[in-house]
């Protein structure tokens, strides 16, 4: 039978404030346990949480750029469970009044394929603290310094078809929070993390199957891992006869599996209420209009403007506009070269593209500069090197040696474009192949081929290829 | 409406209250009137009517970003029973290795 897989996720996004969402202690990553957690994060009886404006704000700034329904009115509720790590036994969430409604997010497929995912809604909450389980005697270790840290839960439409536009999806909306500015998104410190909620059903079928929903997933990689894991183990279990059961699983990374939690199911049944110790958050079209104004430009109007203006392909301004590094070090990179805006293309999405994947830097610790590649790209449009040496001075310009114009002339890089030279190694060329010249002039055209990388050989790849396939057309004449 | 000593079990497992089975019925009086108080509410015709979030009718004052509080772990960790390495020890929860097993 043939399967149609259909996933929704739910991605907390950590907002970057400077103090916690209803208290006033510090959320800054890495600090000692405990150092960070105040009498309000500790749930000590007495105290009153109090809303930070910026989490408001950011929040409001994600619902606009992503042409959400933005209600005047939203509410906090309590989510009722128990867990140590959680000091008053209820998170402060959101549920019947999310501050953030209906909206959508296009994702780039393929170079042809755009797909609109819907957005059902985003909410604020609070996160909760660190459950440390080794070490301890058999006891656990809490450490309370997340708890209170703001968050908003963004929810997919179950629109997603693949875990490949699952990541899709992420990478998208992961760049999104990083142009707004509202969350670092680092993801190995937990500023970005998903939930995927996972069915199958054959192919046709207008009902969804039953889903799972897969926690612990923080990179881009483990969720399409997790995501293809397990929509195998489902299709394998509906095939032998079995039903998939609505549960909770762990992705296991070591492992490559997903584990069902068990027990856990038994304690979803979370009671949410209006919290009373908050009041409804009134958001008026004043407020909204002026949150507006302080949106930046947007991946996708960054993708349109590299369109427009400098006449790259809708492709290439997608990629090059996907993180807000990528696209200022593109751009910087423009206006500091003669070279074309399509040729910076080509270099940053080809060899500087591959160079970070390569060595897995960030295009923050990039050793190269935009004014560096600016050079470097200098050089090639005043022929003082040929596009093939380009890539050898990039190659030690990677490995810290200086920059281009130190490189190529303490390595003698220069391109011979000087005719006379040029026509002096040609014919020696021809002199000493006089078997190839033979062939080449009873109609073996092909070997045209052989003489240029003869020539190319005898100048260390210097000479000016163009000249020398003029120079050499004439000379076989 | 008479609630069953089920749903009393169940919703006091879910607060975590352990009850006796001598307490078990004077609660299922107790809450049974409440949910009877509930259910003469609901006969009030409530149409049109938005409901209240709060009993209270204003809005929820903002605080800027500013860290005000400073560590006070130290004082905090005195009413606890059980701390290590700054960290506050409970009876070990779930066999689970990883710290992102909580609710989210």
């Amino acid at each position: 039978m043939e399967w149609e897989t259909v996933i929704g996720l739910e991605v907390h996004v950590q907002l970057s404030t400077h103090s916690k969402i209803f208290s006033g202690a510090a959320t800054a990553y890495g600090a000692d346990p405990n150092t960070q957690a105040c009498a309000i994060d500790l749930g000590m009886p007495g105290v009153l949480p109090v809303l930070n404006k910026k989490t408001v704000e950011k929040a409001l700034m994600f619902g606009l750029s992503i042409n959400a329904e933005i209600s005047n009115k939203s509410v906090f509720a309590r989510k009722n469970y128990f867990y140590p790590d959680l000091p008053k036994g209820y998170q402060i969430s959101q549920y019947e009044l999310p501050i953030v409604g209906k909206g959508h997010l296009d994702i780039q497929l393929d170079e042809n394929t755009v797909k609109r995912v819907g957005i059902t809604r985003a909410h604020l909450e609070e996160d909760a603290g660190k459950s440390l389980h080794e070490d301890f005697h058999g006891q656990s270790g809490i450490d309370l310094n997340r708890a209170g840290t703001p968050l908003l839960e963004i929810v997919s439409e179950p629109d997603l078809r693949s875990a490949k536009e699952a990541v899709a999806y992420l990478k998208t909306l992961h760049s999104l929070v990083r142009y707004l500015d509202i969350s670092d998104g680092n993801m190995q410190e937990g500023s970005f993390r998903c939930d995927a909620n996972v069915s199958v059903r054959p192919k046709g079928e207008t009902k969804f199957g039953t889903r799972a929903e897969i926690k612990n997933v923080n990179s881009f990689r483990f969720v399409e891992r997790a995501i293809n894991y397990e929509v195998a183990r489902q299709i394998e279990l509906l095939e032998s006869g079995g039903t998939v059961i609505q549960e909770t699983r762990l992705y296991d990374a070591e492992r490559n599996e997903t584990r069902s939690m068990r027990g856990k199911e038994e304690a979803n049944d979370y009671r949410y209420f209006p919290d009373p110790d908050l009041l409804p958050i009134i958001i008026d079209d004043k407020t909204i209009e002026s949150i507006r104004t302080t949106l930046p430009e947007l991946p996708w109007q960054r993708r349109e403007r590299f369109q427009s203006d400098f006449g790259l392909s809708h492709y290439d301004s997608y990629c090059l506009s996907l993180t807000r590094e990528m696209a200022e070090f593109f751009e910087a990179t423009v206006k500091a070269t003669q070279a074309t805006p399509k040729i910076v293309a080509n270099w940053i999405l080809g060899d500087f593209s591959a160079y970070l994947n390569k060595e897995q830097t960030e295009i923050s610790e990039s050793p190269l500069s935009p004014q560096q590649l600016a050079q470097l790209l200098d050089r090639i449009a005043d022929n003082t090197i040929s596009g093939k040496i380009a890539k050898t001075v990039f190659d030690a310009m990677w490995a810290g040696e200086g920059d281009a114009d130190k490189i190529i002339s303490s390595q003698g890089l220069t391109q011979i474009s000087d005719s006379s030279a040029l026509e002096k190694i040609i014919d020696e060329i021809l002199l000493n192949n006089p078997n190839q010249l033979a062939q080449y002039r009873a109609g073996g055209e092909k070997l045209f081929g052989y003489f240029v990388g003869q020539i190319m050989k005898a100048t260390q790849g210097k000479a000016n290829p163009q000249q020398v396939n003029e120079l050499l057309k004439k000379k076989l004449g | 409406m008479a609630l069953s000593e089920t749903d009393v079990k169940k919703v006091a497992h879910l607060a975590r209250i352990a009850l006796s089975p001598e307490e078990l019925p004077s609660h299922i009086k107790n809450l049974s009137k409440i949910i009877d108080l509930v259910e003469q509410m609901n006969t009030v015709d409530t149409t049109g009517i938005e409901p209240m979030a709060h009993p209270q009718d204003i809005t929820q004052p903002l605080r800027d970003d500013i860290v005000t509080e400073t560590n006070q772990r130290e004082k905090m960790q005195r009413c606890a029973p059980l701390t290590e390495a700054g960290l506050y020890l409970v009876p070990k929860v779930i066999e689970d290795r990883s710290n992102e097993a909580s609710e989210f």
